[in-house]
């Protein structure tokens, strides 16, 4: 298959990329090399296998549900690009 | 400060000097600190801050002195890949999206560090978000290797391994997502493990893909390896997929010969590609084997040639959705401006756009391009051609890997297809990068543990690593198996001719 200029810039919105057009030109044509070579990944036969998705499977990892220690406001603030005393700053989100 | 005293150093005749009293720690880190100040140029270090590292030192010193109980690591410096985080420390994963993020607690690993006396000595430069194999992806420019200084350290947990191959920390930790300690281990003649996928926490690893990342010893030797194994290994309840079992004494057993010596030669690892100088070092290390009465075997891993381009989707997939919290408003890089730059961008959300331009600035090439193909290989019509059919060929490589240690206890064969190659060479061609890790990936992707370890130097000086594979929670035979090797041999005695 062949991607175009067009749906590696709607991937790079789903994706929260700013491309510029020349950054777009060279990952269309990267990509498409790459998805080029991952192609083969449909010559095995691979009838009946089933997924895997951890190369050790552990299932069913239960705990307690009980209160634990959170981590204190200000600490879980100190990294913030922008904040005030008790929240983080993002652009308004409703016009 | 005697500058004999880091010479052909190790942990094991640092902490045996340390425990008579003929050293403080805090003379040894100095020392330390002198080196990693004269070998600037090698860009090992992303962070390293001498007051925090003598302060520590001084503490471990005073509770010797005093008599009191101190850790199997007192007082010896572990230098640590920057993409674990220490409390209220940089920790930039190579990247410029977290160039001022100071995590709010530690790893675990870092705690078990900490427990055990090490004294945290910096932060190692890295490929971005652990995605390279030469360290050349760092935003803070690339790590040079101590044997050849034009060439590369490996990837992605270069400065680590640069870091103890240059005698400026006798251990280091590195991680290993597809290759990033063994392949850097074996181009910088040192040992290297990735431990089977559960064995180490990785709580506080700054994922990249989950399903694959394990933390791991660099180390000059496998009596130092098994040591610093030992000490990060076992269950955290913050890790749920970290696995609960006993945590053997790898130091304790590492001489005792294995019960049994039955070793699986792949063709797979003697493929087209390969380099004649370490193709000849690997065969000769399978002589070595066999002189000390291994059972050589030839074993078949038919789906190995596919382990590259499973991981191609598995990884970057996994990575798009862990890299999707970088996004400028809890933590990391926030642009200035998000105003509309480029066709289309007006009619997107100004919160989309604040996000879309802090990660353009906050990523690299690498990263983008991996958050690209993940993104792709997991949108609507394509996951399954993509995604699920990766996943299901990743069981069959598992399930060859199973049927090959029916056989055998452990497989043999190159760590690294070339020996280091020099900077610049690869970095225009994504595809060639990928394929520096051709015989690393597969253990990632069956969660296998694998262990490089030095077995060579080319004509040109240039270390050459030796590959060995073990069955899942078989890191005591498999450290066993090696050591084997190590005592015919002293490939893990020679060290760079690095003038500071």
């Amino acid at each position: 298959m062949s991607l175009s200029t067009e749906e590696v810039a709607k991937v790079a919105v789903l994706a929260r990329l700013r491309l510029s057009p020349e950054e777009l030109q060279t990952f269309t044509g990267q990509l498409n090399a790459i998805v080029d070579y991952v192609a083969q990944l449909q010559e095995p036969d691979t009838t009946g296998v089933e997924p895997l998705a951890h190369g050790v499977e552990v299932r069913n990892v239960f705990r307690d549900d009980v209160r634990g220690e959170a981590l204190p406001r200000e600490a879980a603030l100190a990294n913030a690009p922008k904040r005030n005393a008790e929240s983080f700053l993002v652009p308004a989100v409703l016009d | 400060m005697n500058a004999d005293l880091l010479k052909d150093a190790t942990a094991a005749t640092l902490l045996a000097q340390l425990n008579a009293g003929e050293v403080r720690s805090e003379e040894l880190v100095r020392g330390y600190l002198d080196r990693a100040d004269a070998l600037k140029r090698l860009n090992v270090f992303v962070h390293l801050d001498p007051d925090h590292v003598l302060d520590q030192a001084r503490a471990v010193d005073a509770r010797r002195a005093a008599g009191e109980p101190v850790g199997p690591l007192a007082g010896v410096p572990v230098a640590i890949k920057d993409v674990l985080c220490v409390e209220k420390e940089p920790t930039t994963c190579g990247s410029r999206m977290l160039k001022d993020f100071r995590p709010p607690y530690d790893a675990t690993a870092i705690v078990k560090l900490r427990e055990a006396g090490a004294i945290l000595f910096g932060k190692t430069n890295m490929d971005e978000f652990a995605m390279g194999s030469s360290t050349e992806n760092s935003a803070y420019g690339p790590t040079l290797n101590p044997w050849d200084e034009e060439r590369i350290p490996g990837g992605s947990s270069g400065g680590s391994a640069a870091a103890v191959a240059a005698d400026l920390a006798p251990l280091s930790l590195g991680t290993d997502t597809g290759g990033s300690i063994r392949q850097p281990a074996a181009v910088c003649g040192l040992v290297g493990l990735k431990p089977t996928y559960g064995r180490v926490s990785r709580y506080g690893l700054i994922a990249f893909a989950s399903s694959l990342d394990q933390i791991g010893p660099f180390a000059h030797d496998l009596a130092d390896a098994a040591l610093l194994l030992r000490v990060i290994s076992g269950r955290d309840e913050r890790d749920a997929t970290s696995v609960d079992r006993p945590v053997p004494d790898y130091v304790a057993t590492l001489d005792r010969k294995p019960e049994s010596l039955r070793i699986g030669v792949a063709r797979e690892f003697f493929g087209e590609g390969l380099d004649p100088e370490v193709e000849a070092a690997v065969r000769e290390a399978i002589r070595v084997y066999e002189k000390a009465g291994a059972t050589i075997k030839d074993v078949s891993l038919p789906n190995s040639k596919y382990g590259v381009p499973a991981y191609y989707i598995v990884a970057p997939a996994e990575c798009s959705s862990n890299l999707s919290r970088y996004d400028g408003t809890i933590f990391g890089h926030r642009a200035e401006d998000w105003s509309p730059k480029y066709p289309g961008e007006d009619a997107l959300h100004p919160l989309v756009r604040m996000m879309m331009a802090s990660r353009a600035e906050g990523f690299g090439a690498e990263v983008k391009r991996r958050i690209m193909l993940g993104t792709f290989c997991l949108s609507a019509g394509y996951a399954d051609q993509y995604y699920n059919q990766a996943l299901k060929v990743r069981r069959l490589i598992r399930n060859d890997f199973d049927a090959a240690f029916q056989d055998v206890d452990v497989i043999l064969g190159p760590t690294s297809p070339s020996p280091a190659f020099k900077l610049g060479e690869r970095t225009a061609d994504p595809l060639a990068m990928y394929l520096s890790d051709i015989y690393t990936i597969t253990a990632n992707l069956a969660g296998i543990p694998g262990l490089s370890l030095p077995c060579g130097l080319t004509k040109s000086n240039l270390p050459i690593g030796l590959q060995l594979l073990a069955p899942a929670f078989a890191e005591e035979n498999l450290l066993r198996t090696a050591r084997v090797f190590e005592r015919a041999t002293d490939w893990h005695t020679k060290r760079p001719a690095i003038g500071a």
